[in-house]
């Protein structure tokens, strides 16, 4: 019998019975549908993540002062004075995946306006420092590589520092706040950036030329910190390397080094191992409901094997052979499945795509969760409808026909 | 002239617990092209089981059976079914109809599984079928559309539509009216002079009367195997008083 005439015959079948049809796909639609929108969630939620993530720079590569022994003595990485401007340089010469590259100084202080002053930080970098960490200019402009060479004395502030000594609603760019004991121009405000993932408001600072804050403000000549930003998130592992190669090239070789790299990548990893296992957590959930809606199919194919026994035994006795009805009984409870299938794969999408806009996440669709949803409800069908059809093939004509 | 079927000492023993059953004690007859035999017993007489055999649903517990010169002992399941596809066609008591599907894919159905006819094909001569049993006009109505004659005669058609070497009827007529049932065996009787073989199990003597031999079973022997004048099913039912059952 050819494979057309027995989609017919199953066709035709199910055709007969459509509310039970139907109601048996349900099974199988709310089980396609979870597993589909579990997974869709969570890469959702794990995009979104990483979005968030990324939008502080996940391409950050940070160069730390390591910790060092002094005569056996553990001094700490606090009185690591070797990391210099040169080591900015290295890195901008050598490293092929690294695009920005920015030293970094900190000091902290009171920053007074009038009668206002708020204890703040200030942070030296260069131009690059501000794209680097993803800061934004509102109003008024990034300090230059002039001001830097200059030590001018100009800074940028962040909306906490301005709600903070600007409490009136002034324009502040312009103005000369000190910080300190040192008068610095703001030349322009940033833009909020909020809370990041360890709770720190990364509004409350003061950003101005490293040159400015090691000079005057610190009187030192080294750095505490280098900041580097990779070509791209990909490419993270390569830059690192390459800023460690090159950082080698002033520091000494062999002994342990005196700086380490550290990357936002091992964040996102983290962050990434866990969204990937509540994803896997929520989709073996949801297949549990498809292992469900597939018992729910053998159930039916065993009543309707009992319904149709007769059938059955007119089929045979007009000639089909035990293969043909096998495969016309795996034939109906694979088309079932696969159908409600599809139809489960829709509903999940529109389930995830609800879901992603309530939450103002990305809506995001997988192609393997689709291709292999639909694999696993043929074989749904195939499983779970094999033994009422090996059941229905295996009856005896003479005693089908007579069945009441 | 030609033996459709051929029987020789057949034997069928059932395994009822731990006793034996004989249903058959080694009966032997042959049934020639254009013959219409009734096969006639009381229940238990074994007529079930012969029919079972005739039709290849059944094997022998030993003896010979031939159809159409083939030895059926021999053949495989698979084998069975094509011979049952293409040999035999089967009428039953309670016509065994697709419900919900039409009387024209009804008759399609044996050859839905005899690959070697095209789906064209199939449907010309599930037309031709339903034409001989006078059911043109009713190819799209389901079963429960039609009387229990008109079932019966999409039953035949059914049957026809392989061309087999000879239809096994089983009770054809036994969920049927005497009205009815007469124009069912008028039927046989014109497909019989068509040429077709027919053997009809019944216990109704009335009924066995329209065919032209009768081969009376009894505790798994034949006890008469006569050949007779049919009466005709025609005339039976101008004969029936008007209007009794309409």
């Amino acid at each position: 019998m050819n494979f057309l005439n027995l989609l017919k015959i199953a066709y035709r079948a199910l055709l007969r019975n459509k509310t039970r049809a139907l109601l048996t796909m349900l099974g199988v639609i709310i089980g396609i549908a979870s597993v589909i929108a579990m997974v869709s969630i969570g890469q959702s939620s794990s995009k979104s993540i990483n979005d968030q993530i990324s939008s502080m720079g996940t391409n950050l590569i940070m160069v730390m002062r390591s910790w060092q022994r002094q005569g056996g003595v553990n001094v700490g990485s606090g009185n690591v004075q070797t990391m210099t401007a040169r080591d900015v340089d290295a890195i901008r010469e050598n490293c092929r995946h690294i695009s920005m590259v920015s030293p970094v100084v900190n000091a902290s202080g009171q920053i007074v306006f009038g009668v206002n002053n708020w204890p703040g930080n200030i942070r030296g970098g260069n131009a690059e420092y501000m794209a680097i960490n993803k800061f934004e200019v509102t109003s008024g402009t990034n300090f230059t590589e002039d001001d830097v060479r200059n030590s001018a004395k100009v800074c940028l502030i962040g909306a906490t520092v301005v709600n903070n000594i600007f409490p009136d609603g002034e324009n502040p760019v312009g103005k000369i706040i000190r910080f300190g004991k040192i008068p610095l121009k703001v030349i322009g405000v940033l833009k909020g950036k909020g809370q990041n993932q360890m709770g720190q408001d990364q509004d409350d600072v003061v950003i101005a030329p490293y040159t400015t804050v090691q000079k005057r403000v610190l009187a030192i000549n080294y750095l505490h910190m280098i900041m580097a930003s990779a070509t791209s998130e990909q490419v993270a592992m390569e830059a690192t390397a390459e800023v460690e190669s090159a950082m080698r090239i002033y520091h000494r070789q062999g002994a342990t080094d005196d700086f380490q790299v550290r990357t936002q990548q091992e964040m996102l990893n983290m962050m990434n191992s866990v969204t990937g296992f509540l994803t896997a957590l929520l989709a073996a959930i949801a297949s549990i409901s498809l292992v469900v809606g597939g018992i729910g199919i053998m159930n039916i194919m065993y009543v309707t094997v009992t319904e149709r026994t007769r059938e059955i035994g007119l089929r045979m006795a007009i000639g089909a052979k035990n293969r043909d009805i096998l495969r016309q009984f795996l034939f109906e409870s694979t088309i079932l499945s696969l159908i409600g299938g599809v139809i489960g794969i829709f509903l999940g999408l529109a389930l995830s795509y609800v879901a992603s806009w309530i939450l103002s996440w990305p809506f995001m669709v997988s192609g393997t969760s689709i291709s292999v949803s639909f694999l696993v409800c043929a074989a749904t069908g195939v499983f779970f409808g094999w033994y009422p059809a090996r059941r229905a093939a295996s009856l005896d004509p003479i005693n089908a026909l007579r069945y009441e | 002239m030609k033996s459709i079927i051929q029987v020789e000492r057949l034997r069928r023993d059932f395994k009822v617990g731990s006793e034996v059953v004989r249903a058959l004690k080694g009966i032997s007859f042959a049934i020639n092209e254009g013959e219409f035999t009734s096969i006639m017993g009381a229940s238990g007489s074994g007529k079930s089981t012969l029919l079972n055999i005739l039709g290849c649903l059944d094997a022998p517990t030993s003896g010979e059976y031939y159809i159409d010169g083939v030895a059926v002992s021999a053949l495989s399941v698979n084998d069975l079914s094509v011979i049952r596809n293409r040999k035999i066609g089967f009428v039953f008591q309670s016509y065994n109809l697709l419900a919900r599907t039409s009387a024209l894919e009804n008759v399609e159905l044996p050859l839905l599984y005899n690959h070697t006819v095209s789906g064209r094909e199939r449907r010309e001569r599930a037309e031709h079928a339903l034409e001989q049993v006078g059911l043109q006009n009713r190819r799209g109505h389901t079963p429960n559309q039609l009387s229990g004659g008109q079932q019966q005669r999409v039953a035949i058609a059914r049957a026809l539509v392989n061309d087999p070497v000879i239809v096994l009827a089983d009770e054809a007529t036994g969920n049927l009216d005497t009205r009815t049932s007469y124009e069912i065996m008028s039927l046989f009787q014109e497909l019989n002079a068509k040429g077709k073989t027919i053997a009809f199990v019944t216990h109704e003597l009335d009924i066995a009367n329209f065919t032209s031999r009768t081969v009376c079973l009894r505790d798994g022997h034949i006890v008469k195997d006569e050949p007779a004048r049919p009466l005709s099913a025609k005339a039976a039912l101008e004969a029936l008083p008007p209007g009794d059952d309409i």
